[in-house]
């Protein structure tokens, strides 16, 4: 199984399932642009940018999955800011500190199987699991 | 471009962007039909309102964006036109218009000035030397810090609330700092003679040398212009290569002078009390102002009151008047807190003092009563936490409901309870928050939490010196809602940490899944993860990056590194004792050179090397195993040093070899997974040169043995260890330390330190020294055994990574480009090595320099 992110004109695919420890994230590098992808206790794929607005630093990809009330959270691992997972907002401060909105963008994230030759492609993957592209 | 419409907007104009003048704007947009008003803010900083209360924070590292006061998007929202760098000259009241110094003219229907004050220089000679300075703007504080680069000694004339900040300021870039007051006392205003005698001695006890009862004569400069010394009224010279004036502010009315408009005796733009000029179309405000008291406010509170004042009056609601402030202060200066309230001189007949000095404790509290028995005002040195309470009572001039003896004395003497404060008392006098409306946010706003209230009422985002007083309410007020106090970790598990490590002891739980699906709720957060990680390692859980367990790391655990400003890590190897060899020496100095770290003795007797990239890690660290090192934990709730003197062996004084001891005891209990972070220190005699009393445990030599000292901290509330027990054999000693580690282990709260551990542990010290000596509770067996367990299990962190290739594999920065650094993490070079770049700043990209092994995710194993 390979995750796959969508990078607004096709889809990338960027590392193995196996490669995301439950709870835990990992960095992307997408054509310059950070992505943080989790893969969440439950199995459900989660992708964000990498850069924390509060620090300015690439460390999402560092933090720590978890949840206030329903809402599935990701903590910044620098101070500590939790975001929501299924719209990037921050949940603590509306605004970053050089006074832009404190909100991450989310990319749509997939596993799929292993790609096949690309001819036999189909066009809408079978086994999608997160969002779909915008 | 004249337009005869009647719907024409009239034309505001605010001279002066600084806190009084964003807070007037936020209270205008507020007041109804203000949109139909045009607003021009003509400011003569070249940025927008700071602030300025909390400037000497960019000492400690904040950044001049963590203080901007305006909220993004506030100004464009509200259709606000705000000309920095451009002052107003002149004003012309006959025209309504003002000129700036860029020779632009604005038109105004309502004019408010907010042009604050200016620092007060005294006219001593040689004062526009090079090298001398003033405290008030962003741009004073970056001059400074660059003058302070090429100085030793700096001299601040001034020992009022400003100059011990700015003395604060020059100690904090290790400058040699003296303080020089006019007065007899330091904070002459504030605090009276027992209160500036104490706080004296506290800031002397910090290394400023404080002159009172003299004044700067002149300024003395070198051949180059530069400031060289400063000489003192008393015919004494001290020497000096920065000088920061600090002695008082001006209000600057200059514009509404030269406008003809009316001026105090002693400065400022006399406004009535709904901060009106003598020209009904100006008003004015803040420090600029004199008001209908008579009185110059120098502080923000008031201003913030006029500001509100102003804005009701120009939207023609004028409400209560703004006829004088408190102007009670609370503060933290240079690590003291010092607070003044109400009256605090007993100015009023038949007003005695009731005072409380206790000299070794370092605390001073007088309280002045009026004849009719209400609190007037108080002085308060060395401990402020009562300050919430005294002072809304001593503004709303309240008679005391217990004697007032019992609010001075120590909480062991009291017998008081907490003291009741009426509704009106303004709980927050920044915002003017009345105790009243905090109590209805939650009841009627349903406000379940500080945090909610602050962001309804305001109440506690000004200085926040009343955030405790308020988290007081607050749980009052819920708790008479009927909401149990919270006393669990989280919102996911309902225990305290105590209780869920008795939990996981007694059930035997090894994973968090389990725990959270048998005790918990959720998903679990930043909070209870890295807590049960922690347990869990301290019940000997195995390596901390095994399983599920490395999904529960703060960041720094997961990278066995610490996670620093700007994405990268720093390194730091254990070095027991502070003892390395020149091999070991060499060994770090080599690597830190190959991989351009910057390098930095720490605290506590290590070598930090800082600007690593998670790629580089496993490379350093191999090459820092093979040459002995172990991992430092400098990154985990752990024990993290045992400092040591050179001891008996070398020093003429010693009468132990605390060496030994040190590297004994750090490598006894390296590892050690605790609530806090752990340090601890070795002396080998009583003149205590590796601080062991202000530590979590300390050892000092005596010459029948040892005595240990536990409960001491550093940090932002320093305390004294006290004495555990005295002459202990090593054996006794290291038995009673481990009893000691594991009891607070077992016991103590999330984050809580030993200092708060030993506080809160109810029976105190005496029952410490009856559980871990006496055995009082019979669990001293099962300590020793937990320790034995650690110690037997206890395996060095990264040895243990480098030996396995699936742990490396996180250590890469890319799932996708592995052995590429983060492109964002960059440097610029200071005084010879690496630093972050700044934003904005051109910085190098981090790369690895060729000839060192390449530190891949996957790197060689190498086996010991």
């Amino acid at each position: 199984m390979t995750v796959e992110i969508h990078d607004g004109t096709r889809w990338r695919t960027v590392c193995t399932l196996d490669d995301l420890q439950p709870g835990r994230g990992v960095a992307v590098l997408l054509d310059g642009e950070q992505v943080a992808v989790f893969r969440d206790r439950s199995g459900g794929l989660h992708a964000l940018d990498n850069r924390d607005p509060f620090s300015g630093a690439h460390v999402l990809s560092r933090g720590l999955l978890g949840s206030r009330g329903e809402r599935p959270t990701l903590a910044s691992p620098m101070y500590k800011q939790v975001f929501d997972l299924t719209d990037g907002r921050c949940l603590d401060e509306e605004t970053a500190p050089d006074g832009t909105p404190a909100v991450l963008r989310l990319w749509p994230v997939r596993s799929a199987v292993e790609p096949a030759p690309a001819a036999a492609r189909p066009a809408v993957p079978a086994r999608a699991t997160a969002q779909a592209p915008a | 471009m004249t337009s005869h419409s009647p719907d024409r907007p009239r034309e505001l104009v605010l001279v002066g962007h600084g806190m009084v003048g964003q807070r007037f704007l936020e209270a205008w947009t507020e007041q109804p039909g203000a949109d139909r008003w045009r607003v021009t803010v003509l400011a003569e900083e070249p940025r927008p309102a700071y602030d300025r209360v909390h400037l000497s924070s960019l000492f400690d590292g904040r950044t001049p964006e963590d203080l901007a006061l305006c909220p993004p998007g506030f100004l464009a929202e509200h259709g606000i036109d705000l000309r920095l760098g451009d002052p107003v000259t002149a004003i012309d009241r006959a025209a309504r218009t003002v000129t700036t110094r860029a020779g632009r003219q604005v038109r105004y229907d309502a004019l408010v000035l907010a042009t604050g004050s200016a620092p007060f220089v005294p006219p001593v000679p040689g004062r526009d030397a090079a090298g001398c300075h003033v405290y008030r703007t962003i741009e004073d504080l970056d001059a400074i810090r660059a003058d302070a680069e090429r100085a030793t000694i700096g001299v601040v004339v001034g020992g009022g609330l400003l100059g011990l900040e700015a003395a604060g300021a020059l100690r904090a870039t290790g400058l040699s700092t003296h303080v020089v007051e006019f007065a007899p006392r330091l904070m002459a205003v504030q605090v009276d003679d027992g209160g500036g005698a104490l706080l004296r001695r506290k800031i002397e006890d910090l290394g400023v040398t404080v002159h009172t009862s003299a004044a700067a004569d002149a300024v003395a400069t070198g051949p180059e212009g530069r400031v060289r010394a400063l000489s003192l009224s008393d015919g004494r010279e001290l020497a000096a290569d920065l000088v920061v004036f600090s002695a008082g502010i001006r209000p600057r009315d200059q514009l509404a002078r030269d406008c003809g408009l009316p001026v105090g005796a002693r400065g400022g733009i006399v406004v009535d009390e709904r901060c009106r000029t003598a020209d009904p179309a100006v008003l004015a405000i803040g420090e600029c102002a004199q008001a209908a008291d008579g009185r110059v406010y120098g502080l923000v509170a008031p201003g913030y009151q006029m500001a509100e004042t102003a804005a009701r009056e120009l939207a023609d609601r004028p409400g209560d008047g703004f006829v004088g402030a408190d102007t009670s202060t609370k503060l933290k200066l240079l690590g003291v807190d010092v607070a003044s309230f109400g009256d605090p001189h007993g100015a009023a007949e038949g007003a005695v003092d009731v005072l409380y000095s206790d000299s070794r404790l370092g605390v001073y509290r007088k309280l002045v009563i009026g004849a009719d028995g209400a609190l007037l005002g108080g002085v308060l040195v060395g401990d402020t936490d009562s300050y919430g309470t005294l002072r809304p009572l001593a503004v709303a001039g309240r008679p005391l409901t217990v004697p007032p003896e019992q609010l001075v004395l120590p909480a062991g003497l009291s017998t008081a309870g907490p003291v009741a404060l009426p509704d009106e008392a303004v709980l927050c006098s920044c915002h003017n928050v009345t105790q009243g409306a905090v109590r209805a946010a939650v009841r009627e706003q349903g406000c379940d939490s500080v945090a909610a209230v602050k962001k309804c009422t305001r109440a506690g985002t000004g200085c926040g010196s009343c955030v405790k007083q308020l988290g007081t309410v607050v749980g009052e007020e819920l708790a008479a809602a009927g909401f149990a106090p919270q006393t669990g970790l989280c919102e996911h598990f309902a225990q305290t940490r105590a209780e869920l490590y008795e939990i996981v002891r007694v059930t035997g739980i090894t994973g968090f899944s389990d725990l959270l699906d048998r005790y918990g709720q959720g998903e679990g957060c930043e909070v209870c993860k890295p807590t049960v990680a922690s347990i869990l390692a301290s019940l000997g859980g195995g390596h901390i990056l095994d399983g599920e367990q490395a999904a529960l790391q703060d960041s720094n655990d997961h990278f066995l590194a610490n996670l620093q400003r700007n994405g990268s890590y720093s390194v730091v190897p254990r070095v027991p004792g502070g003892e390395i060899t020149p091999e070991g020496l060499i060994t770090i100095g080599e690597i830190a050179r190959d991989y351009g770290l910057y390098t930095k003795i720490t605290g506590g007797q290590r070598i930090d090397l800082f600007g690593a990239s998670v790629d580089q890690l496993p490379g350093i660290w191999a090459r820092l195993v093979d040459a002995g090192f172990e991992s430092g934990h400098a990154y985990g709730k752990a024990l993290r040093t045992v400092k040591s003197c050179v001891g008996e062996t070398w020093c003429r004084y010693g009468v132990q070899d605390s060496v030994a001891l040190a590297i004994e005891l750090e490598l006894r209990y390296r590892g050690l997974r605790s609530p806090h972070k752990l340090k601890s220190a070795v002396s080998g005699c009583a003149r205590e040169c590796a601080e062991a009393q202000s530590k979590d445990f300390g050892v000092i030599a005596t010459s029948a043995g040892w005595n240990l000292y536990v409960g001491g901290n550093g940090g932002m509330t320093p305390r004294h260890a006290d004495l555990l027990a005295a002459d202990l054999d090593r054996e006794t000693l290291i038995r009673t330390i481990d009893r000691y580690l594991m009891f607070y282990i077992r016991t103590a709260d999330r984050l809580e330190r030993t200092s708060v551990w030993l506080d809160r542990l109810e029976g105190g010290l005496d029952h410490l020294r009856a559980v871990v000596i006496d055995d009082s509770l019979g669990i001293a067996a099962e300590l020793d055994e937990l320790m034995a367990r650690h110690i037997g299990c206890y395996q060095d962190e990264w040895a243990a990574t480098l030996a396995d290739p699936d742990r490396l594999r996180r250590f890469s920065s890319f799932v996708n480009a592995p052995g590429t650094p983060d492109p964002a993490v960059t440097f610029v070079p200071e005084r010879g090595q690496i630093r972050p770049a700044r934003p904005g700043e051109d910085g190098r990209v981090l790369t690895t320099p060729a000839p060192v092994l390449v530190a891949g995710p996957r790197l060689e194993v190498l086996t010991p």
